[in-house]
This record gives C-alpha cells, sequence and structure tokens, in this order.
C-alpha cells in the first residue's frame, strides 16, 4: 500500500468514518462522492458501530508473503448495522471458533508492512467480543 | 486539583509459559519460577506493536474520561519498542483517536521508565495550566535475546493515563524523579536485542534507584509507608518489586494488587503505569497510592495519588485489567510458534 494511497484512507481505517446523507439518511462507509439511494451530494460525518456480527467468513491458508506470519487466518464479512457490511480480517480467533452470527468488535491492528523498509500500515480487523 | 481523569490498559491475549521457554534452551524451570517468581508472559500477536497497544490502552481511557478526545493538548508514548526508528508513534495513537491536529506530540524513551516520563510531563503541561487534558502512556513489546534471562520475563502491554483538573479520578499529590548514570542495560544502535550488567542491573541499579526515588517523595510528602492502602514499582521480575517494597517499609498486601509480574512478565515501560490500573480498578475514595518507575540507564518517577469520590463510578466503563490478565481467552503459544510471531525467525530473501 502506498503512502499517499494510506494517507487518504486513515479517517476511516483508524476512526471508522462514515458519510451520512442528509437528505435520505443513507450511511455510506466508504464514504462515496453521491449518495447511491438519493444521488444527494450532501453529507455529514458519522462513524459506524465498533461492534458487529460475522455475516460469512473464510480461512486463508496460503497468504500473501506480508502475511506469512499469520496464517491460517480468518477474513470476514461482518455487518456492522445501519446496512453496513466492512470486509477484514478476524484476529485472536481460531479458525475453529468461528461462526455465522458470532458477535465481533474493531480493534486497531497492523493490517501490513511495506517490505522491511517501508510504512506499516494501520486500521481495523475484528476480535471475538 | 490536578490529576487522573481517565485510565486505561490493553494485555494481548497470547501467553508462553516459564516451562516451554526452558526445555528450549536446557535450563531448570523451577529454578527460574522461585528466583524470579514468575510464571509465564504476555506476547504480542505480529499485528501487535507499541502503537495498536497504546490506541486500545487509550481507548479505554476515553471511555472513562468521558471527554471529547479534541481537548487532549498532548500525546506522549514512552517505549523502547517504538515501530519506527524515525517517525513519531504518537501521530498514529492521535490520529486513530481523533486528537489532531491542535496537540503536541513527542515519543520518550528511558528504558522502562519511558512510560512515567509520559505520565509526568503530560501532568505537568495540564498543572502549568498549557493545556486541559494531556496523555501520558507506558507501551511496550520489548524483545529479550533467546536463552537469556530477559526472554523469560520480556513481554507486551500498555496503560494510558488522561491528566486534567475537571472531574479527576485520583489527584496528584506529589512526584519526585531521582536519576544518575548507571549503566546497567542498554542497547546500542541496529542492535535487535538489549544487553546487561547481569547482577549489576538489581543492588546499585533497580534497588538503589528506586529507593532514592521512594525515600525522597515519603520525606518531600512527609508521609510513611503506612498511610498509603496501595503501593507499585517497576516489575522487572516478580521478586524485586516485593523485595524493594519491603525494604522501603511497605506490606505484601500493600503491593498485591498492582504486582502483576508473575502471570505478565515484565511489561517495561508498561510495567508500574498498568500495575497502577489495577489499583484504580479496586481503589476507594481517599485512598493513597505510591507508584515509583524504574528505567534502566538510570532513574525513577515517584507519584503519590489520592483516588477521588468520582473513582468509583467509572471504574467499569472499561475493561478491568485483572480480567485481561487472567481471561479465559488466553491463547498458550508454544516456543516456535512464539519465535514466530517475535520476528525471531530469518525468512527466505532476509
Amino acid at each position: 500500500m502506498s503512502a499517499p494511497k494510506y494517507w487518504r484512507e486513515m479517517a476511516q481505517r483508524y476512526r471508522f468514518e462514515a458519510a451520512k446523507c442528509k437528505k435520505c439518511g443513507k450511511v455510506l462507509f466508504p464514504p462515496r462522492l453521491a449518495c447511491p439511494a438519493c444521488k444527494s451530494r450532501e453529507f455529514e460525518n458519522t462513524r459506524i458501530n465498533d461492534k458487529g456480527t460475522i455475516e460469512t467468513y473464510t480461512i486463508v491458508r496460503i497468504p500473501p508473503s506480508q502475511f506469512t506470519d499469520e496464517a491460517p487466518y480468518p477474513v470476514a464479512i461482518v455487518n456492522m448495522g445501519d446496512n453496513i457490511r466492512i470486509l477484514c480480517q478476524v484476529a485472536d480467533c481460531e479458525p475453529e471458533e468461528l461462526k455465522i452470527g458470532m458477535p465481533v468488535r474493531l480493534e486497531f491492528r497492523k493490517i501490513q508492512q511495506e517490505g522491511k523498509s517501508g510504512i506499516l500500515a494501520y486500521g481495523y480487523k475484528c476480535v471475538p467480543e | 486539583m490536578v490529576g487522573i481523569v481517565g485510565y486505561g490498559a490493553y494485555i494481548p491475549r497470547n501467553r508462553i509459559k516459564v516451562e516451554e521457554i526452558a526445555k528450549v534452551w536446557g535450563a531448570d524451570a523451577p529454578s527460574y519460577k522461585r528466583g524470579l517468581q514468575l510464571r509465564e508472559k504476555s506476547v504480542p500477536s505480529p499485528d501487535q506493536d507499541t502503537i495498536t497497544m497504546s490506541v486500545e490502552a487509550t481507548k479505554n481511557a476515553l471511555k472513562r474520561a468521558g471527554i471529547d478526545p479534541k481537548d487532549i493538548g498532548a500525546v506522549y508514548i514512552g517505549s523502547e519498542s517504538h515501530p519506527y526508528a524515525v517517525k513519531p508513534s504518537g501521530t498514529v495513537l492521535a490520529e486513530a483517536i481523533g486528537a489532531t491536529p491542535d496537540c503536541h506530540c513527542a515519543d520518550y524513551e528511558f528504558a522502562c521508565k519511558a512510560g512515567s516520563e509520559g505520565m509526568f510531563v503530560a501532568m505537568s503541561l495540564v498543572k502549568a495550566g498549557e493545556m486541559k487534558y494531556a496523555l501520558g502512556i507506558g507501551a511496550d513489546t520489548s524483545q529479550g535475546a533467546p536463552g537469556d534471562a530477559l526472554e523469560y520475563s520480556a513481554s507486551a502491554g500498555a496503560a494510558a493515563f488522561i491528566f486534567g483538573k475537571q472531574n479527576v479520578l485520583a489527584e496528584c499529590l506529589y512526584t519526585h524523579s531521582w536519576m544518575t548514570d548507571t549503566p546497567d542495560f542498554w542497547r546500542r544502535e541496529h542492535q535487535f536485542y538489549p544487553s546487561h550488567g547481569g547482577r549489576f542491573t538489581g543492588e546499585p541499579a533497580y534497588f538503589r534507584t528506586i529507593m532514592g526515588c521512594a525515600k525522597a517523595l515519603l520525606e518531600k510528602s512527609k508521609m510513611k509507608p503506612e498511610d498509603f492502602a496501595y503501593a507499585v514499582f517497576h516489575q522487572p521480575n516478580g521478586k524485586f518489586p516485593m523485595t524493594v517494597g519491603k525494604r522501603i517499609g511497605f506490606k505484601t498486601e500493600q503491593m498485591e494488587q498492582g504486582w502483576l509480574c508473575p502471570t505478565l512478565g515484565n511489561t517495561y515501560s508498561g510495567a508500574s503505569p498498568i500495575g497502577l490500573t489495577s489499583i484504580l480498578d479496586v481503589a476507594k475514595p481517599g485512598d493513597l497510592i505510591f507508584m515509583v518507575s524504574y528505567g534502566s540507564g538510570a532513574g525513577s518517577d515517584g507519584f503519590i495519588f489520592k483516588a477521588t469520590d468520582r473513582l468509583p463510578g467509572v471504574q467499569n466503563r472499561a475493561v478491568h485489567t485483572r480480567a485481561m490478565l487472567d481471561s479465559e481467552r488466553r491463547k498458550y503459544l508454544d516456543y516456535g510458534t512464539y519465535t514466530k510471531f517475535r520476528g525471531k525467525i530469518k525468512l527466505r530473501g532476509e
């Protein structure tokens, strides 16, 4: 992940900031330029919940090179409420513990690192509640 | 009145037992357990470091403080395992909690007392009226060289304290800092593991420094050990803090609540600060708390806190430190997984 891309996404990755449409109230995470429901371009800042439930998951056993020390690791789609679903790693959880509907919360973790000399990218992973 | 308005800790869930390390190196586990008074230690996951643990500890502190993070005027993380050699840890933390951009930030280093340094400066800035709130953190994911005595104790954890003048949970009554140039423990630039002076780290370093600070703090405050409900000292192993506390005049009952080392290990910059969070979890209004940190090199920061009427109302707003320490979700690692998690294995291409 390049430093500029990482920097642009900090509000979402660090603070779970979302955009709430001023016209129809739809919450968008990550924010978009236009509301897909009513096409409005006016939003106010909000934050998504830091608690949710696992909708579905898979286990990554053959990881990309940056994640070799974490394999096998689960990746899940998590329902955060307000019709928001996020895709993230599940940490502190053995693959056999995972269940659909399992309550989780978001925790601040290191997401990846650019080799031995690049930036460290931080953001959210979910952990069992 | 200036003091702590919010506090929180974070302890990772992984653990490794003394026996697991000892069997790899042919060491006698019972003698290590007896000598160090240590049974197991916490281990960070590969995706955890000083920054991630500091953020989680601070979130717990914010739950108890109930303040707007934008009002935090300074962020100080003390650690000897900052993830970057050049780039602050505090900027990531401040961004993650929403304290940017109007905020002063510095990363502190002074071996194991970097955390209490951050606390002291944060408290002093608030006392001087420079800002409404300031945040001091002690956090570490320190390493001991494979097979070295330090490997049995070097662990991971963080504690965060928000200082302010309104809605204080524990008033800071007195502080004192004491330091000399004592080369008992060090890590040269580009070295992965620290070096230490063996037994030299004991009497001329740890004991002399903590006792120097503690005695000066007691004289300054005109208080006696029996005046205090709780006392906590830096805990490089389980034995040293109990020994130094008794030499000063404290009893086991005063030190047990903050004595986490036997199952937590030595969290370095987090050690006495995490012990303080455990005390604040149970302290009652009016209780006096005595804390002295220690950092090799060498120095100590001493604090006397007095719990206020507000403390019991916020203790349960975030997870208690001992609940994290004794969590049912603890995961015990074998030595191979531990070395992988701690980056001790050289991979192809490295």
